[in-house]
C-alpha cells in the first residue's frame, strides 16, 4: 500500500487541517476541531444544515459545507461515525436561532450518535429535525427501503435543503423538501478495486482481476452479485435496470443524473458510464435536466462508480438550479 | 458475604483497559472478517483516552466505569461508542453511591448494562451481536444469584455463559449493522462486539473473584 500518510491515527485531523487553510474564504474551524462550518455560520434568522459521517469519501461530507449548503459538518474517523458530542457541537455551529435540519445517511452508529445529540440539543434548547437518506437500492429489497443505506443520493439532499434553507423557509419546509430530494432519488455502485483504511493498513475485501461487485456500498459492503468485468455500456444498463424500474423513473419524468468516481477511476471513464446512462435514459423518454460527473462522493481508493438519479418536480428544481458554492459542489445562475 | 469495596472495584476498569489495549490488533482482525477491521482500533482509543483521564482523577469503580462511559458516548463515535457508552453508564449508575459491592449490587449493574444498551439498540439475541455475549451472561448471574449461590460462584457462571453466548455467534447470520449486508458469508466467523463483550466480562468476573478473596 503506498499513501500519502505520517501517522495513519492522524489522517483525518492533518486532512482538516489542511483543509481550512486552503478553503479558507468558505469554511472555518470551530471549537471542536472535527466540527468545520461554512465561514458566516450560524447564519441568523436561517434553519442551519447538518451532517456528519465517517471521514474517507472526500469530497463527502466537509466539502459540501459553503453558502447555500451544509452550514456545519462532524468529521468522524475513517468510515465510522461521529460521536454525540461532534454532532452536537455541528448543530450548535450551525443554529442561527430557526432550528437545524439534519441531513445524514442511514448507518447504525450515525443513527444512535444523532439521536444522542439530538437529546442533548433539545435539552439545551435547539430545534433539530432530521432526515435520513436511504438512496442505495441494492442494500435492502423493495418494501424494506428504511434498511437502506445513504450513498451519493445524500449530495442532492443537503443542496436540496441548503436551497429551501436560503431561501428563508422554516424548519418543517427544509425537512420536508429534503426528504422529498431523498424519496425521489435511488443509487447502485459497482466496484472494481477495493480501498484500505490507512490504520488498518490492508483493503477488508477483495474484488479479483477481470471481476466487478454489483451493488457494492461505499464501505465495501458486498453488493447483489460478483461476476466478470463487462464493458461500460452493459453495466450502464445494470444501474438502469435495478434504479429505474424501483422508483419508479418514468417516460417523461425529468431527472438529475449524479455519476460519482469511488476513488481511484478516472474521471473520464466516469465520463464513459454517463455517455451510456443517457442513451438509455433517452430510450426510455427520461429526460436529463441536470448531470454531475465527478469525484463526488468516494471511498477511499475504492474503484468504481456509483449512479445516482433524482426525478425532479418544480420545487425541486428550484432547489437544484438555487445558487450554491461549496468546494464539492457549485450552482451559478441558470 | 463475600464483597468488595467500590474503592478496590477501580481495579476492574484498570484492567479491563489493559486487557482492550493487549486485544486490540485480535479484535481488529475478527471484525476484518466482515466488518471494517477497526473495531480494535475504537476501542483501544477509547479505553486508552480513558486510562489518561483516570490517571489524573482517579477514583472507585463506579467512578471510573462513569468515566469510560462518557469518554465512549461522546469521544469514540462509530456502533461501539454509543453501545459500550450505554452499557457502561448503565452500569456505573446502579453503583454509584455504594460502599460494598457483593452478588445484589452486581447483579444489578449487570442488568443495569443490558437495560441501558437496549434503550438505544434494537438488537435482539440472535442477531449476531454483543447482546448474544450480554444477555446470557447478566441471565446466568441472576440465575445464580436466585439460586443462592456465592458471588464468585455467580461470576463464574457468568464468565462461562458469556463465553458459549460469544461462541454461539459464530453460526449466526448478521441481522444488523455493516455486516448485516453480508447475508450466508456473515456466518461462520465470530462477531467483533460479541467477542469484546466477552473479553470485557471475563475481566469483571476474574478481577471480582480476586478481589473477594
Amino acid at each position: 500500500m503506498q499513501k500519502f500518510v505520517n501517522d495513519p491515527s492522524k489522517v483525518v485531523d492533518e486532512m482538516l487541517e489542511a483543509y481550512v487553510k486552503v478553503h479558507a474564504d468558505l469554511v472555518s474551524t470551530t471549537e471542536n476541531e472535527r466540527v468545520i462550518k461554512y465561514k458566516h455560520a450560524p447564519v441568523k434568522g436561517k434553519v442551519g444544515i447538518v451532517t456528519g459521517g465517517g471521514s474517507g469519501h472526500k469530497p463527502a461530507f466537509v466539502g459540501y459545507v459553503g453558502r447555500n449548503m451544509v452550514d456545519a459538518v462532524a468529521c468522524g474517523e475513517i468510515f465510522s461515525s461521529p460521536p454525540a458530542q461532534m454532532f452536537y457541537d455541528a448543530i450548535k455551529a450551525a443554529d442561527g436561532g430557526k432550528g437545524v435540519a439534519l441531513l445524514y445517511g442511514n448507518y447504525a452508529g450515525d443513527n444512535m450518535n444523532v439521536a444522542m445529540a439530538m437529546d442533548e440539543a433539545e435539552d439545551e434548547g435547539i430545534e433539530v429535525k432530521k432526515v435520513v437518506a436511504n438512496d442505495d437500492v441494492p442494500s435492502a429489497p423493495k418494501g424494506e427501503e428504511a434498511k437502506r443505506r445513504g450513498v451519493a443520493g445524500e449530495i442532492l439532499m443537503w443542496k436540496v435543503g441548503g436551497a429551501k434553507a436560503a431561501m428563508g423557509a422554516s424548519l418543517d419546509e427544509v425537512i420536508a423538501a429534503a426528504q422529498k430530494a431523498i424519496k425521489n432519488t435511488r443509487s447502485m455502485g459497482v466496484g472494481l478495486a477495493p480501498c484500505a483504511i490507512p490504520e488498518v493498513g490492508h483493503p477488508n475485501f477483495t474484488i479479483e482481476e477481470g471481476k466487478m461487485e454489483v451493488g457494492i456500498g461505499h464501505h465495501g459492503e458486498p453488493g447483489i452479485e460478483v461476476c466478470d468485468l463487462e464493458p461500460s455500456a452493459k453495466i450502464a444498463q445494470r444501474f438502469c435496470n435495478v434504479i429505474l424500474p424501483d422508483l419508479p423513473f418514468e417516460s417523461g419524468d425529468e431527472v438529475v443524473v449524479l455519476i460519482s468516481g469511488l476513488g481511484s477511476t478516472p474521471v473520464m471513464e466516469q465520463y464513459i458510464v454517463f455517455n451510456d446512462i443517457e442513451k438509455i435514459l433517452k430510450e426510455r423518454g427520461i429526460k436529463i435536466y441536470l448531470s454531475y460527473v465527478g469525484n463526488y462522493f468516494t471511498s477511499l481508493e475504492m474503484a468504481g462508480v456509483t449512479c445516482t438519479l433524482m426525478k425532479l418536480d418544480e420545487e425541486l428544481k428550484e432547489c437544484m438550479d438555487y445558487e450554491c458554492d461549496s468546494v464539492g459542489m457549485q450552482q451559478f445562475q441558470r | 458475604m463475600k464483597t468488595f469495596s467500590n474503592k478496590e472495584g477501580a481495579l476492574i476498569i484498570d484492567k479491563m483497559i489493559l486487557a482492550i489495549q493487549e486485544n486490540k490488533q485480535y479484535l481488529s482482525d475478527i471484525d476484518g472478517l466482515i466488518g471494517d477491521g477497526d473495531h480494535g482500533i475504537n476501542m483501544n482509543k477509547g479505553f486508552t483516552m480513558c486510562r489518561e483521564e483516570l490517571d489524573n482523577n482517579p477514583g472507585d469503580l463506579a467512578h471510573s466505569a462513569k468515566i469510560l462511559s462518557k469518554i465512549l458516548m461522546m469521544k469514540i463515535g462509530g456502533s461501539m461508542g454509543p453501545l459500550y457508552g450505554k452499557l457502561y453508564r448503565g452500569f456505573a449508575s446502579e453503583l454509584s453511591g455504594k460502599d460494598e459491592i457483593g452478588i445484589s449490587e452486581m447483579g444489578a449493574a449487570l442488568e443495569g448494562m443490558l437495560s441501558s444498551i437496549q434503550a438505544i439498540s434494537p438488537a435482539k439475541p440472535g442477531d449476531k451481536t454483543l447482546i448474544d455475549t450480554l444477555v446470557p451472561a447478566v441471565e446466568a448471574f441472576k440465575k445464580a444469584q436466585a439460586e443462592g449461590k456465592e458471588f464468585d460462584v455467580a461470576l463464574d457462571e457468568m464468565k462461562a455463559a458469556a463465553i458459549v453466548g460469544r461462541d454461539s455467534t459464530k453460526d449466526m447470520l448478521a441481522q444488523l449493522g455493516r455486516a448485516s449486508r453480508l447475508g450466508e458469508r456473515s456466518r461462520g466467523v465470530l462477531d467483533a462486539g460479541a467477542t469484546s463483550c466477552c473479553l470485557l466480562l471475563g475481566v469483571l468476573a476474574d478481577t471480582s473473584i480476586e478481589l473477594v478473596k
